[in-house]
């Protein structure tokens, strides 16, 4: 044995689930420590003798390891060797130890062991009552940031890394017949009984060994002790294809409809970062016929004063560590219960070659058989007593003893000190009822085992073990053995047999006698005066505190809670809750279900953000869609927006130039010649049927019944409240046929919103939908050449005027292939929209441009595509329109028909009282007085900009560009009224304090008769 | 999550693949130009909003894109049944269990 590991003063020197040798060696606070493998975090830290991990959140008091799990409170450490790889929030009692693991104390400061905020802690004690935070910081608001710089400080709450994670993670979904939660005696009994029956079964377990408490218990199931049991059921699980076995996997949430979802850690056991190639965590979403939960109870401390000072521990975390880890986290312990269960720690205490200074029953005559067998080992037992204090500060250096009343609310005399160096507590057992109340069932007391069990729900769930109240051993087994085989049966497999349920037989079961229901103990001085007696470790919540907050008047648990933290940690209060809600209940003389619990929620332990995201990051965080030129656009230097999940080429800058240059230079390109736009993007819904004329006249605010076969029209599509949500050009491409065009983002929810009337207002039309959005290439070429262009590429469509007049659409060939072409015009320039087949688009796209190079056919993007449309007026619905906006506030009652036989969706809506206000903020144009100016679109318009603040705002600014063609900016946006008033002043105020004045005028800045396009 | 099953496809899926689309059987008025401005307001927006058994509809959006409706308890969230458009609940607040 080297030197290193001599120094795990705290080690035995046999036994336990270790492996001798195979040393390990990881830092902790900036100091090199050897455990083993097979250690946790924390048993090797005990090993070593560590008694400081932390230091406490409100009062900065020195904190040491209390618990062997989930439960523990204290010693929540930040890990990661490197900055990439910090992970806050671990408990060290449930991370695995591996070489070169680098552990930190979170909170102390300048260090853990010399804080400095102790002292004030130790002074403020009384000047930070409960309700500290809340009553103090409250006002005023404005010294909330220095406030929060202090508390974040003293907090330490452990920090993300700074830089990006290197992991990968990944999610995994499942079906199961039966998912078993825990893997401790009921859950492997379930799971082997629901194994058999050839049901797809689930076995979770957070620990990186099954067996639970099995792993460290000394008791003998059919005649082995207990962990060669384990390893038997577990090799033959293991043998079944049906079974799945997660190990190191935390079922942290009970969902609706029995989906589960488990954290399963991989690699967090091996290296800080993963192994190349391996997925560091993943999530399982397991949706299950039937749920087995096995998830076995928490042992509650007793609340005692200075129960905080490193070296009190729960009694069952002290058997844990020496027989599972094979150490003693001290040399002289008193052990303190309220039950027969607690005497075991002392046994093995004992056994470890440790002195037991006293075992000391809070019950006045325990008569078990663990009393007569303490008594057989000669241990000092003091009985109807109560540890009521712990002398000490980093280390606990003895306790005071105390005789209690039967009902353990006095102390009645004989007070006197023990010298120990450990202390452990033992109040009984809360079930772990975390799972069950995530789906909303509340857990039901039980007076009989003085705890809370999982409650009616409407899952299809069984518990199973000590979640079900039942604490033998014996108990567990056959109760697991039962759920698993009720679970698969329910799910289809197999029968109810009593032959399945023989899985095993307890050899060795001890009697127990009934144990004293108590939290609280009690001290000479009230409460109030006593030292703290903590109750919530991780919050600084103490039993005085929670005392002041009932007195206070705060009397709903939920209301006790908020106000003094309790239960607001990482560990969501699985030690401290049951016993904050005894002293709230006693405090207010009610009995605890009265007082009631608070809502246990997901996760049940803290999950990294990375298990959550699994391969739903970087790139495959949401789809990217790419129009078939997109290669084109990209070898041509376009830079992109995203316009939904479009990649839309945004302009298409030349060397050197700004954004603007680009701009003016595109724009101007189509109005003196010609330009093109990939157009793929719009959303294009095939409509067919008999009825599709007459759905369209329900769902568009204008008139379609005598639009003829070969003509295009815009329509305006409205809510049920009158209020614009889309709009487009949609085509006759036969009687019967129709081809609709949607806003790019709207596409999916206008094809809805088609379904949706048609399926449940007016079934009984013969209509059709279907999305051709990706099945088409668009083209549009738009300037004056853009016919001559085009001629060049087809020779059987007629592009004159007089055969192919503005809204109109005709099918031919285009650079060889089959094309329908629209005149339409979003620029007001003579417009070709070429549709083509979306494989052809590349093609097409490249023939355009072979022929277009005589005529600088110009690429452009959607942002000159937008200052076009604007030096025009047309809308952009979205980003002209809010949901607020009546066709008739867009100046836009043109689009609408009041002839149409039937309401069409909106009719009624714009007919309401408030839509023919005549005051209504109406979209005009915005002409600034320094033509220079481009007012920020959002701008708030005012009449006065000399009027105080706050001013009286009569609208704002939607769409706002510089035209190079016209020389001068140009802006729509709406105004109170303002179609009433042209050619008056309008205010624009600057968060820099300087303002904008514009002229109201009409939107239709360029060629308001459109003898551009009519050409 | 849930688990929906589709009256259409007549299998469980997750419900990812849906869309809800609020309160269950209402009509669209058959003359909207004959309710008064109140009336209107009320077909609008004024929705239900019960602790306990209520009716929605629901789209299988991802999956064949049909409307169907939805009893559930907003308590529990438990799914008692789901219907086509058209039919009638088995399951209402006065018997519903």
């Amino acid at each position: 044995m080297n030197l290193k590991s001599m120094t795990q003063k705290n080690r035995l020197q046999a036994g336990g689930r270790i492996d001798r040798n195979q040393p390990v060696n990881f830092e902790y606070n900036g100091t090199q420590y050897q455990g083993f493998v097979g250690d946790t975090l924390a048993s090797a830290l005990l090993a070593n003798g560590v008694d400081v991990v932390g230091r406490s959140f409100k009062y900065s008091r020195p904190r040491g390891i209390v618990a062997a799990g989930a439960d523990e409170p204290n010693a929540v450490l930040q890990l990661g060797a490197t900055e990439a790889t910090q992970v806050p929030n671990v408990r060290a009692t449930q991370q695995e130890l591996f070489n070169g693991l680098v552990a930190k104390s979170t909170n102390g400061w300048p260090s853990t062991d010399n804080d400095l905020m102790s002292y004030i802690g130790k002074v403020g004690g009384r000047m930070m009552p409960p309700g500290f935070y809340y009553k103090t910081f409250m006002y005023p608001q404005s010294l909330w940031d220095t406030y929060e710089k202090f508390i974040r400080k003293a907090a330490g709450l452990g920090r993300s890394p700074l830089e990006n994670d290197p992991d990968i993670y990944d999610h995994i979904n499942h079906h199961a017949d039966v998912m078993v939660v825990g893997a401790g005696p009921a859950g492997l009994s379930a799971a082997l009984v629901a194994g058999r029956t050839g049901a797809r079964v689930i076995l979770a377990d957070e620990q990186a060994e099954f067996g639970g408490m099995l792993l460290h218990s000394n008791e003998i199931i059919n005649g082995l002790p207990a962990a060669e049991w384990v390893a038997g059921v577990v090799a033959e699980l293991s043998k079944m294809d049906n079974v799945m076995l997660l190990p190191r996997a935390t079922v942290n949430g009970y969902h609706d409809h029995n989906f589960i979802t488990i954290h399963e850690r991989r690699t967090d056991h091996l290296a800080d970062l993963a192994p190349k190639g391996q997925v560091r965590q993943r999530m399982h979403r397991v949706r299950a016929k039937w749920v087995v939960l096995a998830t076995g109870a928490i042992e509650r401390p007793l609340v005692y004063a200075n129960n905080d000072v490193p070296g009190c521990m729960l009694a069952s975390a002290i058997s844990t560590y020496i027989k599972r880890y094979s150490v003693v986290p001290g040399k002289e312990l008193v052990l303190m219960t309220t039950n027969d269960r607690g005497y075991q720690a002392a046994f093995d205490w004992q056994d470890a070659g440790r002195k037991v200074v006293a075992i000391v029953d809070t019950r006045a005559e325990p008569t078990g058989a663990c009393v007569v067998e303490a008594q057989k080992r000669k241990l000092k037992v003091i009985k109807g007593s109560a540890v009521i204090e712990v002398k000490g500060r980093k280390r606990v250096s003895g306790v005071v003893i105390a005789s209690i009343n039967a009902v353990g609310d006095r102390v009645t005399g004989n007070v006197r000190t023990l010298s120990c160096d450990t202390v452990a507590s033992a109040g009984g057992w809360s079930p772990a009822v975390h799972l069950s109340c995530h789906t909303g069932s509340r857990p039901e007391w039980r007076d009989d085992i003085q705890a809370f069990v999982p409650g009616a729900t409407v899952q299809q769930q069984l518990v199973a073990g000590a979640i079900n109240g039942s604490y033998r051993l014996a108990a567990c087994l056959e109760e697991g053995g039962h759920c698993g085989a009720l679970a698969a049966a329910n799910a289809g497999f197999g029968e109810q047999s009593d032959e399945l349920l023989e899985v095993a037989i307890v050899d060795n079961e001890i009697s127990e006698s009934a144990s004293m229901a108590l939290f609280h103990i009690p001290h000479t001085q009230p409460t109030s005066r006593a030292p703290k007696q903590f109750v919530d470790y991780q919050t600084d919540v103490t039993a005085a505190g929670i005392e002041v907050a009932t007195r206070e008047g705060y009397e709903s648990i939920e209301h006790v809670k908020r106000y003094t933290a309790m239960g607001f940690g990482t560990d969501q209060g699985k030690l401290g809750n049951i016993n904050g809600m005894a002293i709230a209940a006693k405090s207010m003389n009610k009995s605890i279900p009265e007082t009631g619990t608070t809502i246990f929620r997901p996760n049940y332990t803290p999950i990294t953000f990375g298990a959550i995201a699994g391969r739903h990051c970087g790139e495959l965080f949401d789809p990217k869609r790419y129009s078939a030129m997109h290669r084109w656009h990209v070898q041509h230097g376009a830079l992109f927006e995203d316009v939904g999940q479009w990649k839309r080429p945004w302009y298409f800058p030349k060397t050197g130039e700004s954004m603007q240059d680009s701009l003016n230079r595109e724009c101007k390109a189509v109005r003196d010649s010609v330009g093109i736009l990939d157009a793929s993007t719009l959303g294009k819904i095939d409509i067919q049927g008999k009825d599709a004329r007459e759905f369209l006249g329900r769902v568009y605010s204008n008139a379609w019944a005598m639009l003829g076969v070969g003509k295009c029209r815009y329509g305006l599509m409205c809510g049920e409240d009158g209020m614009v949500f889309d709009d487009g050009v949609t085509a006759c491409l036969a009687e019967n046929h129709f081809i609709m065009t949607t806003t790019t983002g709207g596409a999916a929810r206008v094809l809805e919103w088609l379904e949706l009337y048609h399926q449940t207002e007016w079934s009984e039309l013969e209509v059709y939908f279907n999305t051709v959005t990706d099945h088409w290439s668009t083209l549009t070429i738009s300037g004056p050449n853009s016919r001559k262009l085009l001629a060049e590429l087809t020779n059987d469509i007629d592009l004159s005027g007089d055969s192919f007049k503005f809204m109109d659409w005709h099918a031919g060939t285009v650079a060889g292939v089959p094309a329908r072409v629209f005149r339409i015009s979003f620029t007001g320039e003579l417009s070709f929209e070429v549709n083509v087949q979306a494989n052809y688009g590349m093609q097409v796209w490249e023939k355009v441009f072979e022929a277009g190079a005589k005529y600088n056919l110009t690429p452009y993007g959607t942002e000159t595509m937008h200052v076009l449309r604007a030096e025009k007026g047309f809308i952009i619905a979205g980003q002209d329109t809010d949901g607020s906006v009546t066709p008739m506030d867009l100046g836009m009652g043109w689009c609408v028909s009041n002839k149409k036989p039937f309401s069409y969706i909106g009719k009624r809506g714009m007919a309401r009282e408030d839509c023919l206000k005549p005051n209504r903020k109406q979209l005009v144009g915005l002409k600034t007085r320094d033509p220079k100016v481009v007012i920020p679109e959002g701008a708030q318009a005012v009449a006065d900009p000399k009027q105080p603040i706050p001013m009286t705002m009569l609208g704002h600014v939607t769409s706002s560009y510089y035209s190079a063609c016209l020389g001068h900016s140009i802006a729509m946006g709406f105004v109170r009224g303002g179609l009433d008033k042209m050619g008056e002043a309008v205010y624009y105020p600057q968060p820099d304090g300087s303002v904008i004045e514009a002229e109201i005028c009409s939107p239709i800045f360029l060629d308001p008769k459109g003898e551009r396009q009519n050409v | 999550m849930f688990s929906i099953y589709c009256p259409y496809c007549e299998e469980h899926r997750e419900e990812d693949e849906f869309h809800a689309k609020g309160q269950a059987h209402i009509a669209r008025p058959l003359d909207p130009e004959s309710y008064s401005d109140k009336e209107w307001g009320e077909y609008l927006y004024f929705r239900d909003n019960p602790r306990g058994l209520h009716h929605e509809l629901w789209v299988h959006a991802t999956g064949c894109r049909k409307f169907f409706n939805i009893s559930r308890d907003t308590l529990s969230y438990e799914i008692k049944e789901t219907y086509k458009v058209g039919e009638q609940p088995h399951f209402t607040v006065n018997q519903d269990k």
